[in-house]
This record gives structure tokens, sequence and C-alpha cells, in this order.
């Protein structure tokens, strides 16, 4: 097989794309022949499905913050394909270390969305993940979790194990100096690892162009020793072979894989932001028609998998099951003593007290 | 077999090799501390004994050393990592507090956080700047982190043994003015000194003394000096070693200060907003009305460590320990 990091040299301006945004497969022999046999047209239907869903359960949440019922949200829209090509490859077994856009890959690794309401309408309880899933909770403070999911990696290496650990992270999180100090450690110690920016061009209100004067994310990597690819995040293939890329390597004990998925935030950076402040309308119609979903559906209905019909009935279908999971996150109830209960394994005497005390007199919310 | 008798930095040594021993889980990293042995010695041949899969050189960087040690310990493991110097703490900081103190709670006790962070602390090595540090207001100041400080070799081996079993991240102080100053009789079997109990080193009923770390040893030879006069030579001074700053042993504290009424705390850091306060907090809420004089703090001023020549002009000594218990004790 050939090596798709040399042949996406990020350094030499590639970019890995394997169905473009018409949703065509590439006409490049070298390029459509790394779409991998068990990644089929069903397959990939499956996907779509569970892409629409996502966008579906992200569009409610921003509705349930719109409407009071949940607090500042950060919506994945636009991002769906990057997240699904990722899920595809994860299993059950691996560790998944988000930041706070992930609501599709979270949920592809089994965080129920009633969890990931529930914890963004206020409840930590939300971040404990069902007992087989291995999900830590989303990184808040921006680039942080990179360096747990080498820690992580490490140790699944250290035990001979076949699994990775996968981080998520932003554009922006790529300023920050534990993302040098994670590729840094990582590339010394080979862990079972993989790092995936979401590249979606804006931390907030500031560019990409304005977070590093690299061309690209990708080939920070070359300086710690380490591969890196820039992938079209909005390909759902391209995505898909990345990330299987990079999990055989880890697996194989050849270290970590820094991926770039090139792709873009549709929406604004949080329920708190407007976009419109300070991004040009121009550049969101540019990247209207690169939409993960909508190519996708060029894609399968080219292969008589997609209809309008057939979108309505799941759409009607996926509003149904999320109104139940609104109703499963508004009924879980948050236990004061929970904000206890956790600091350490056993409260120490002077934290009970406090703890008895405030509960005594706790007031009525 | 004999007990030995071994300064701090052997005594550490001895937990270590005999935790790792114990508990295949224990991993030690760090900056220097596989063939070097760490700068002062305190992993010396373990890399030796256990291989570079348990005891390994990180990269220099404290971010990415308590990063990782995160990783690893919610992953099963038990890191033991070194931070070289005090100063330097600092620079993991955002790691220990926003996600080791914290991952217990967010996770809702899924993941936990079983690391120890080792910090050789203190001054009075003439080391350079920045080397010279007390750190525990930082630490002591996040929920979720314990921190422990011994003063003596027996309680550093069994306060490391209770740090590394301990199920949640524990900052271990070590006073590295101290580690080769003193030697004492170390078990050679399994014992632990438990987190969060302070030591009476001497009963007493009339004057309470508090310290920790390498102030204990400044506050034994105050109370030496004032056996050298007629006068001081009556107190009854009772002298408590913290051992944990957090969380304090708050008992221990009442019970000592409901007896004698009188309370000199000495702390090496800077004097505001430090351990010193929250203990004369505690018994300004608890027992105001048991204390015959004002509480009286002997700590370093609030300012920068200063470079070697001044130290000695910074750091909190005997003689001032003892005019604050001549002074507590005359009011």
């Amino acid at each position: 097989m050939s090596d798709i990091f040399s042949q996406f040299d990020p350094l030499l301006g590639k970019r890995l794309q394997i169905m473009d945004e018409n949703g065509v497969i590439s006409a490049d022999p070298a390029v459509s022949a790394l779409r991998p046999p068990e990644l089929t047209d069903e397959l990939i239907k499956q996907a779509y499905e569970k892409m629409l869903f996502m966008k579906m359960a992200d569009q409610k949440a921003n509705n349930l913050q719109r409407t009071g019922r949940m607090g500042t949200y950060a919506s994945i829209r636009g991002q769906e394909a990057t997240q699904m090509g990722a899920g595809l490859v994860m299993k059950p077994e691996d560790w998944l270390l988000p930041a706070f856009r992930e609501l599709g890959i979270m949920w592809l690794h089994g965080i129920p969305i009633e969890n990931m309401y529930s914890y963004w309408m206020g409840n930590e309880m939300g971040s404990r993940p069902p007992e087989n899933v291995n999900c830590v909770p989303i990184s808040i403070v921006v680039g942080s979790q990179m360096l747990h999911a080498v820690g992580v990696g490490l140790g699944m290496k250290k035990k001979k194990e076949q699994k990775v650990a996968v981080a998520f992270f932003g554009d922006g999180a790529t300023s920050e100096g534990d993302f040098h100090e994670a590729m840094n450690c990582a590339g010394v110690f080979k862990p079972n690892t993989i790092l995936i920016c979401q590249n979606n061009q804006w931390a907030i209100s500031v560019p990409r162009s304005y977070q590093t004067a690299s061309t690209t994310i990708a080939q920070k990597a070359i300086a710690y020793g380490v591969p890196g690819i820039q992938v079209d995040g909005n390909d759902l293939i391209g995505m898909y072979v990345a990330v299987k890329t990079a999990r055989e390597r880890a697996i194989r004990g050849e270290g970590i894989t820094l991926i770039e998925a090139y792709t873009y935030r549709l929406g604004d950076h949080t329920t708190s932001d407007d976009a419109k402040k300070y991004r040009d309308p121009e550049e969101v119609e540019l990247w209207k028609p690169r939409d993960p979903l909508i190519r996708l559906q060029k894609y399968l209905a080219s292969k008589n998998l997609w209809t309008q019909e057939t979108e309505d009935q799941l759409t009607a279908k996926y509003e149904k099951e999320i109104e139940a999971i609104v109703e499963k996150a508004q009924a879980i109830i948050y236990n004061p003593s929970d904000m206890f209960d956790y600091t350490y394994a056993v409260l120490p005497p002077q934290l009970q007290a406090q703890k008895e005390e405030l509960l005594r007199n706790l007031p009525q919310i | 077999m004999e007990n030995p008798k071994l300064n701090i930095v052997e005594a550490i040594n001895l937990a270590l090799k005999q935790e790792m021993e114990r508990d295949p889980s224990v991993l030690i990293f760090g900056e220097d501390v596989g063939k070097d042995g760490g700068v002062f010695r305190v992993t010396d041949k373990l890399q030796a004994q256990f291989t570079e899969d348990r005891v390994f050189d990180s990269p220099l960087g404290e971010s990415g050393i308590a990063g990782m040690a995160i990783g690893l310990a919610m992953y099963g493991f038990k890191p033991v990592v070194e931070v070289q110097f005090d100063g330097f703490y600092h620079q993991m900081l955002d790691q220990m507090l926003q996600h080791a103190a914290r991952m217990r709670n967010r996770s809702r006790g899924r993941y936990t956080v079983p690391m120890v962070v080792r910090v050789p602390s203190g001054g009075g090595i003439k080391a350079l700047e920045h080397h010279s540090e007390s750190i525990e207001t930082f630490v002591a100041h996040t929920p979720g982190l314990k921190v422990v400080y011994p003063s003596t070799p027996y309680d550093a081996k069994g306060l490391l043994l209770a740090a590394i079993r301990d199920p949640d991240p524990v900052i271990f102080m070590e006073p590295k003015r101290l580690y080769r100053a003193i030697k004492q009789e170390v078990p050679l079997e399994d014992y632990i000194v438990p987190i969060g109990v302070a030591n009476v080193l001497q009963e007493g009923t009339d004057i309470t003394v508090i310290a920790w770390g390498a102030m204990v040893r400044e506050a034994q030879a105050a109370m030496e000096n004032l056996k050298t006069n007629p006068t001081t030579a009556q107190y009854s001074v009772e002298l408590i070693d913290l051992r944990t700053i957090s969380p304090i042993d708050q008992a221990t504290i009442f019970a000592s200060v409901e007896k004698t009424g009188r309370l000199v705390i000495v702390q090496e850091a800077v004097k505001s907003f430090g351990p010193g306060a929250e203990i004369a907090a505690l018994v300004a809420e608890k027992l105001l009305y048991s204390l015959k004089s004002p509480i009286h703090r002997v700590a370093a001023p609030d300012i920068t460590v200063p470079y070697l020549q001044a130290e000695q002009w910074y750091l909190p000594n005997a003689q001032q320990i003892q005019n604050a218990i001549t002074t507590v004790m005359a009011s």
C-alpha cells in the first residue's frame, strides 16, 4: 500500500480528498483506490443517516438553549463528516478524549445524547459515561486533553494492547503550549494515540491565519518526527481512510498521527456568540455547498440510495426520537450532594461538615 | 534485618523501590530521573532495577509530565512524577488544577487520577532563583488535591507510601534543605503515615507551635534555645508537625490550642494568604474565647524569594520563633 503521508505531503500543499463536494469519487486511480472495500455504499448510507441524526440532535441543542432550557452550547454543524469518519474507525475499546464540539463522535462512541443534553443543561452527571464506554469528560480548557490522550495511549502501549486513544481539538488549540508538549512527548514515546484537529477555520472570532503562520496544521507534525496529514474533513471517505491508517500505525507500535481535518464551522462559536459580527457572510456562502451532508446526498442519489422522500421520512422519525431524548434529559435531576461527593474518594471531615451545612440550608432554586 | 538509619533522600528512595516491587502499576518519570537518578538522587538506581519501561526520563516540560501522568493514571497506572524544583511546579499548575484535581468530580467518579507529584521544596540550599519556593498555598487552595510535607525520614517514607496508595492526586513536598540533614531509623517493613494526620512531636500545656517541612527543625532549635534561659525554660511548649497541609488536621490543632490557649504558627512561605492564615482563621472561628493571647505567625515577608546572598535574612529562623513564643507567653 502506498504511504498516504507521502502521497498527501502537507508541505507540497496536498490534501486527502476522495469524494469531492459534488459527491463524485476522485478520477485519479491512485486516490480512488484508497477507498477500502469494507466502506461499501450501504455503509456510507448508514453513516449518512447517522450524520443526519447528529445534525438534528445538534440543532435541537441550539433550540433548547434558545428557549432557555439549556446553557451555552457549542454546535458541530458542518463538521459531521469529520466525526463520522473517525466514528466508523474507532472501536468500542478505544478511548475518546474530546474537546467541546464533539456531540457527533461522542454519540457514535457510545455517549447517549440525553447525557450530553443533561450536561449542557448544567449537570456534570452527564459527563459520567456508561460503564462500557470509554470517553473522558469534554475538555473546556482548550488544548489540554491532547496530553491525556498521549498518557492513555502510552498506557495502552505499555500494556501491549491493540487499541488507541483519540483526542479531538480545534485549530485554536494548536496555539496552546500543551499542543506542543503533547506532540513532542508523543514523538518521543510513540503512544497508541491519534490526534485529530478539527480545523474549522475559526476560534471564536479569530481566523486560522491568526493562529499560526504555518500553511497547514498538518505540517507541524513534521518537526516532531511524526506523520501529519491534511484531510478534507467534509469528506467522509477521506476521513475514514486517514483515521484508519492512523489507527493501524498506532497499534503496530509506530506512534501517533496528526490528522488535520480541514472543515468549516457553519454555525456560531457557541450559542453565546454571533459570528455575523466578525465573519464575512460571503465566506459562509462559499462553504455552504461543501456541506458534508449535501455531497453524501448527491453521491447516494447517484447510487439510488437517497431520495427526498426517504430524507423526509428519516427526518420525521428522528424528530420524534430526539423529542423523547429531550424528555429523558430533562428528567435527570441534579442531586445537590453530588457537588461534594466526587471531590475525593473519601470526604475529609471538614468537607463533610461543609456539605452538611450547605445541604441543611440549601436555597430553593 | 536491622532497620537502617536513613536520610530523607534515602527514605524516599526506599519507599519508591519497595512500592514499585509491590505494585507493578507504579511508574516513575520526570526530568533526569532515569540514569541520572534525579538531580537530588532521589530516584537513584531505580531505572537499573525496574527498567526504562517503568522509570524513564521525560522531555523537559512540566505540563507535559503532568498531562501524561493524568492520562496514565486514568488508564490504571500510578505515576509518581518529579518536578525538579518547586519553582517549576507552576508550569504544571494548569494540568493539576484543571484536570488532575477535577477529573473524579467532572466524570462523577468514573475517572480518577491516583498520581503523586514529588516537589523538592523550599529554600536554604543556596540555589538559583526560582529554586527555593514554597508552593503549598497554590496547591492547597485547589479542591481535589491533597498536599503533604514531611520533615523526617520516617514520615517521608510513610507519607509517600500513603500518597502512592491514595486514590486521589497528592502533591508530595520534600524539604530539600533537610534532604541529607538528618538520619533516622526507618523501618524496612511496610508502613504508612496517614494523610491528614498531624504529629504532636512534643506535648506541652502553655503554648502550641505548629510548623511543617523545614520549619519543624527551626522550631525544634527554638525550643532548645528556650531551655538556656531560666524563665523561658519553664515554658511547656507543644510542638505539632502538621505533615499534611490539605486536608488539614483540624482535630489535632483544636485539641492542642484548646489546652494551651496560645498559638504560634511557623511557615516558610510568604506570610499572607498561606496555610498559617488558614490555621489562624480556623482557630479564631472555633476557639477565640479559649485564647489567652493573640495568635502569632512567623513567616517569610511578602516579597520575592531573594537570591542566595540574602536568603538567610528572608527565611524564618529559630530566633524569630523563640521571640514569637516569648512574646505570646508574655502577653
